[in-house]
Formats: C-alpha cells, structure tokens, sequence
C-alpha cells in the first residue's frame, strides 16, 4: 500500500469519526451549546483542554523549531506547559466557581460594567482570530502538501468539518470531537517519536533516549549533537545565542499568555466544581506532557539524523531518474541526496543552492570552522512532517501523522470558535445589546455567530497564506493574553478592592503597550537594538502584564471601592460551594424582580 | 445541609436590602468574628466549618507552590542553568535538562500536591465542594 493510501485513509477515517461524534453530541440547549452543560467529567475535559490546547504550531513546527534553536527552544516547552500551574492554582477553580459562561462574562459580572465587558470582548476575539488564522493555514499546509489538493480547497474542506460539529454541537460537540482527535494527534506523534529514538538511542521511550547514548558510541546523544553541530559552524545544541532576559520574558509570556488564552480557559466551565477544575487542570497538563517532553527528543532526533542525511550528500537534480543516479553513487563510495528530500523540495519547504559548484549539498553554520558558505535552507515546520520518511518508516506513519496534524488543527480551530461565537452571541447580545432575547433566540445567534466565524477563519487562512504573517502575530494573541486579561482575572479574584475603573485601566494599558510595541517591531521600523531591556516583541507581554497590573492597581486605590455585593461574589468564589448556595436565591430573586 | 436548613432565618437580612447580597458571605462574616448563633458543620466530614482558616491555608499552599514553580522553571532553567550544567542526569546537563523536560515533572507533580492538598482542606476546613 502505499503512502498517498494510507493517508487518504487515516483522513477520511479521522474525518468521519469527528462528524459521527458530532450528530451524536448535539447541543439542545445555551447551557450545553456554551459549556456542555457544565457536566464533563475532569479526565475527559482534560483530555479535550489538551487537544484544544496543542495546535498545528505544537505538532507540526514546534519539534523543528526546537531542532534549530536548541537550548533556545525551551521557552517552549516550559512556557506552553508552566501556564497550567497557573491556571490550576490561580484561575481554573475560582473561575468554575464564579459558574458562567465565557471570560467576558466573568469580567463583566465581577467589574460590574458593561464597557469592561465589551473591552474583554476585543480582546478575546483579537487574540481568538489571530490564532485561528494559523490553525487555518496548518489545515491548508497539511491538505496541500499530502493530498494533492489546492491549500485554498483544503482550508475549506477543514472549515466544513469545523462548520459541522461546531455548528451544531456547540462546546459538547466540540468537547467529545476534541477527546479523539486528542487520541488521533498522540498517537500519531508517539509512534515516529518512539521509531526514532530506537534508530538514534537504541531506547524505545524517547525521553530517556534524549538523556541516553548515541547507538555505537559511549558519548551520549547530546554530546554527541553538540560535537557534529560545532563542527558545522553552530552553536551548541545546549546553549543559545538569546540574551538571558530575553529567554526569561519570553517564557514568562507565553506562561502567562496561557493562563489568559479565552479559549484555554473556557473548557474548564465544562466541569462540574471547582474541585474538578482542579483535577482537570492536572490532566490536561499530563496529556500534553505526554507530547511536551517528547518533542525534545524529536527535535534533537531531528537534527542529528538532518545533518546525517544531508550533509555532504550529493545532490540529484532530476528526480526521475534518482534510483539509479542513487546507485551510482553509493557504488562510488559517495552518499545521495535522500529520497525524502527530493520529495519534500517540491514544497519549497527545503532550499539547496550549489554556492561553490562542487555538486555537493554543505549544510554549515554562520562559524564554519573550514570557512564554507551554507547551501542548504530548511524550513522548520518541515521536521515533524518528513520525520517519518527521515527515519524510513512505513507509508501509514505518514499517513497517520498527517490526520494528527489535522486533528491538532482543526481542534485547536473548534474551541477557538466557540470563543468567538460565545463572546459575539453571549456577551455583546445577550448582554449588552438585546438583553430581552430568549434562549431559543440566543442559541440561534451563537449558531450564526459560529458560522460567521468559521467563515472569517477560513478566508483569515486564505489570505494569510501569501503573508509571512502567521507566524510573527502568534506573538500577538500571547502578548495580549499575557497583558490585557490575565492581570485582571487574577487580580478579581485575589484582591476584593480591584474595581471597575482600574479593570478598564489596566486592560487598555495591556492592549495598547503590548500593541504598540508588537506592531512597531514586528510590522514598523523598529529595530533589535532599540527593544526595552532587549526584550523582544515575543516577550514584551510579560513586561506589559507588570505595567498594566500596576496601572489598574494605582487607579483603584484612586476611586471608589466596588459596592458590596461584588466584594461579596468574591468572597463566595472563594470558598467552594458557598456561591451555589447563594446562587439560586439571586436566580428567584431576580425573577421576581422581573416579575414585578 | 446545615448550609439549607439554616437559609430561612436569613431570608429577611438578605432582601431587605433590595441588593442582591450573597448568603455565604453573611454566614462567613458571623462565623469569622464569632458574632453568629449559627453553628454549622460539614455534612460530610462534621469538621465545623470554618471558611476563613480554608482561605488562608489556600493561600499559603498556592505561595509555597508557585515559588517552587518559579524556581524549578525560571530558576533551574534560565537563571541558574550555568551553574547547573556542571552536573548532569544521564547524558543531559542538568540544567538544560529541567529547561526541556524536568521542569515539565515538576509542574505535573505541583498539580497533583495542589489537588490533594485542596481536598484535604475541604475535608478539614468543613467545606462542601
């Protein structure tokens, strides 16, 4: 069988099972459309957080970056997975108490202010589409790459799947889809993980490969990387050329940045206590540090075999006859270009110039010891993808981790949707604008809203294709996490005195520095050498988020107290139980208000 | 249960007002200064109930657990990573070793301590999650 089998296979397996799920888990009511009637059980909502959290950027290009930067690539891997302590202890379970329904809804209620609300809204949904856009173009980039159809075409096939289970199903379509292809997407990443850490360390878990020897050798893998890459001219696998500060700020904001991601948060209204929220928290953390700490490896894994292959290869150009032009040259004693090169050129994603004519493909660092220019320029989202064929290993590998990347994708995509379809329906309707709508009415809204938005996605990927633009606004949706939500959130619950003038203070402090300084660097004239204490626009959110928690903390000891009844919700937020205890007397109290 | 069958003798405190005032804040603020007549016990546990002494035992837990947090991150990871990397764990320095893989451990196990510490709390503290 081969490979372009198998991966229409697993696709249209994968693909079926997601649109099963999702007929089968439909949404009857708001409660079940916006939080899968608050009754997920805690293994299961952690599972989906993990899914909805690893997107395309986890699976498909964070083992490469990894590959290439290093020591460097830690801000990663700590960052993506230090936010959950955060959560856990900080937000998930005060947050499940206060038992609404989105982020704004928390921020609206807690600040008593229908413009803190609308301005929490911005901010979720600037940092929703931002993401989603690259999720898109991930869908499109696998669907073009493996399947021979156009990436325009692949992005809307992968909006019409989204459309369906989102549309209809809501967070409970959206949670049980997200629990297989959480399923999908690890294994799919485990099982070349594990192929290449027998071929490289001879151990089959990959963790404890990263830390063993190089097979044949008594060095161990990481010398052993950091010897091969020196003498190509680059730095250490182990060390990094990034200032320390900058390492800190960058860690620190995408820690920081997680804990105040709207969709990341949302999933834990899905449980039914804070006491689960909790326990959610820790194992959504465990899954993802299921792919987390094997990524290392992989990236590692990566580079070694990368140089191994290519370096000094001589190159074929033309790839009809590379079978035999192959032969010839391992019958001369040289080593050829490998296959899987040849078939991912077609991509762009590898670039080879022959600088000095000799024929021979040299791969060096910006030191090289022996003074040769650098003529090969692979992309890095490449790595996860072509890891399988790197490592020889049968065409349904291939296959399976492209239904993983998919699965990462589209998941990610779902629960940033839902987000988006919440805030809109939710928070600007139903509480701002038409406050008299009925349920019926809300949920038809929300439908509406997450189609719209799965459409906006769809054309936000098919225009950012042509963009270099993905990658750099990543930064965006962190920063903005980091700066405008996070020190609000935490600060609602932590300190009863924060009030409404110092929560709209402190948010718009957040969006406009991080902002400001993001857009000057990344899309303005701004320059390295004029970052504030050389932190870089990826990490300007984690100086922000100090500025603007010290602005909203300044203007509240400024104005008034907030009234009682909010010191009160804070205090019963708490302490578990008390506000359910408290709750249905506001409900029946409210109603008879009305009913007046 | 205490909790309902203690809810009517508030009722007139609490709509009196006309704000939405909630009950568990009333009964914290008795229970807190000793004011209060009303003695409530845990359903579960009958640890009495004490939502003030559950709060700051909160808050000391999420401290010591943050700290080891930061240190086992920012610490270990990048600020004394040189220093570190003079040992080893296997064939990794160890502090390039806790920025890549170990310090993703530690966050798993500081998530765990946090649940079991809260639910003992809750137990201890007489609170019905």
């Amino acid at each position: 069988m081969d490979q372009t089998f198998w991966t229409y296979f697993f696709v249209i397996v994968t693909f079926g099972l997601y649109i099963g799920i999702a007929i089968y888990s439909r949404a009857g009511s708001t409660e079940e459309f916006y939080v899968a009637g608050h009754d997920v059980h805690p293994t299961v909502n952690g599972m989906a957080t993990a899914a909805d959290w690893m997107s395309a950027a986890s699976f498909l290009s964070m083992a490469g970056l990894i590959a290439f930067l290093g020591y460097g690539g830690s801000v990663y891997l700590m960052g993506w997975t230090g936010g959950y302590v955060l959560l856990a202890l900080l937000l998930a379970p005060y947050l499940r108490e206060f038992g609404k329904f989105t982020v704004p809804d928390f921020v609206g209620d807690r600040y008593y202010s229908g413009a803190a609300r609308v301005i929490a809204v911005i901010c979720a949904l600037f940092v929703s589409f931002t993401y989603i856009a690259g999720q898109m173009k991930g869908v499109g980039v696998a669907f073009s790459g493996f399947l021979g159809v156009p990436y325009n075409v692949g992005i809307m096939i992968g909006m019409a799947i989204v459309f369906i289970y989102a549309v209809m199903g809501g967070m409970k379509g959206i949670t049980y889809t997200q629990v297989a292809q959480y399923v999908v997407l690890i294994f799919a990443y485990t099982v070349p993980a594990i192929f290449m850490s027998i071929i490289i360390t001879g151990n089959p878990v990959p963790q404890l490969g990263f830390i063993g020897n190089a097979v044949g050798t008594e060095l161990s893998m990481l010398e052993k990387l950091n010897n091969v890459v020196t003498d190509l001219g680059f730095t250490e696998y182990t060390q990094t050329t990034k200032s320390k500060m900058d390492v800190f700020c960058i860690t620190a904001a995408l820690m920081f940045g997680t804990a105040g991601l709207p969709h990341v948060i949302i999933r834990f209204f899905t449980v039914n206590s804070a006491r689960a929220a909790r326990k959610s928290a820790g194992w959504a953390l465990l899954f993802i540090a299921l792919l987390y700490t094997a990524a290392p490896a992989v990236g590692a894994f990566a580079r070694m075999n990368f140089v191994d292959t290519v370096n000094n290869a001589v190159y074929i150009k033309d790839s009809e006859n590379y079978a035999q032009r192959a032969a010839e040259i391992i019958a001369g004693g040289g080593k050829p270009v490998p296959i899987w090169y040849k078939d991912w050129e077609k991509t762009g994603l590898l670039k080879y110039e022959d600088l000095n004519g000799d024929g021979l493909m040299q791969y060096r660092g910006p030191n090289a010891p022996d003074g040769i220019k650098n003529e090969v320029d692979p992309s890095r989202d490449i790595f996860v993808l072509a890891n399988p064929q790197i490592a020889q290993l049968p065409g349904w590998v291939v296959g399976l981790v492209v239904a993983g990347g998919l699965a990462a994708a589209l998941s990610t995509a779902a629960g940033l949707l839902m987000v988006i379809s919440s805030a809109v329906s939710h928070d600007l309707m139903k509480k701002t604008f038409r406050p008299d709508m009925s349920e019926k009415q809300e949920m038809f809204t929300a439908r509406i809203a997450a189609a719209a938005a799965v459409i906006c996605a769809g054309l936000l990927g098919i225009f950012a294709s042509s963009l270099p633009f993905v990658a750099q606004v990543v930064a965006f949706a962190f920063g903005l996490a980091a700066a405008s939500l996070f020190p609000i959130i935490v600060l609602g619950i932590f300190w009863k005195r924060m009030n409404k003038e110092g929560a709209i203070t402190a948010m718009l402090t957040g969006l406009v520095t991080t902002f400001g300084y993001i857009y000057y660097f990344k899309f303005g004239s701004g320059t390295p050498d004029q970052w504030l204490w050389g932190v870089s626009p990826e990490g300007i959110g984690f100086v922000f988020m100090w500025l603007a928690g010290a602005a909203g903390v300044i203007t509240a000891g400024l104005t008034p107290a907030p009234p009682q009844h909010i010191q009160d919700l804070v205090q019963d937020i708490r302490i578990p139980g008390q506000r359910a205890a408290a709750l249905p007397r506001a409900a029946s109290a409210s109603a008879s208000a009305s009913a007046k | 249960m205490a909790l309902c069958r203690s809810r009517p003798s508030f009722v007139n405190l609490w709509t009196r007002g006309g704000a939405p005032v909630s009950l568990g804040a009333k009964i914290d603020a008795l229970g807190r200064n000793g004011e209060g007549t009303l003695q409530e016990v845990s359903s579960e546990t009958g640890a009495p109930r004490d939502p003030a002494g559950y709060w700051r035992a909160t808050l000391r837990l999420t401290i010591t657990l943050l700290l080891i947090w930061f240190l086992v991150s920012f610490g270990a990871g990048i600020l004394f990573r040189e220093a570190l990397d003079s040992f080893s764990i296997g064939g990794a320095p160890l502090g390039f070793w806790f920025a890549q893989n170990g310090a993703i451990y530690v966050f798993l196990v500081l998530i765990v301590i946090y649940c079991r510490k809260m639910t003992q709390y809750e137990a201890k503290f007489g609170i019905k999650a």
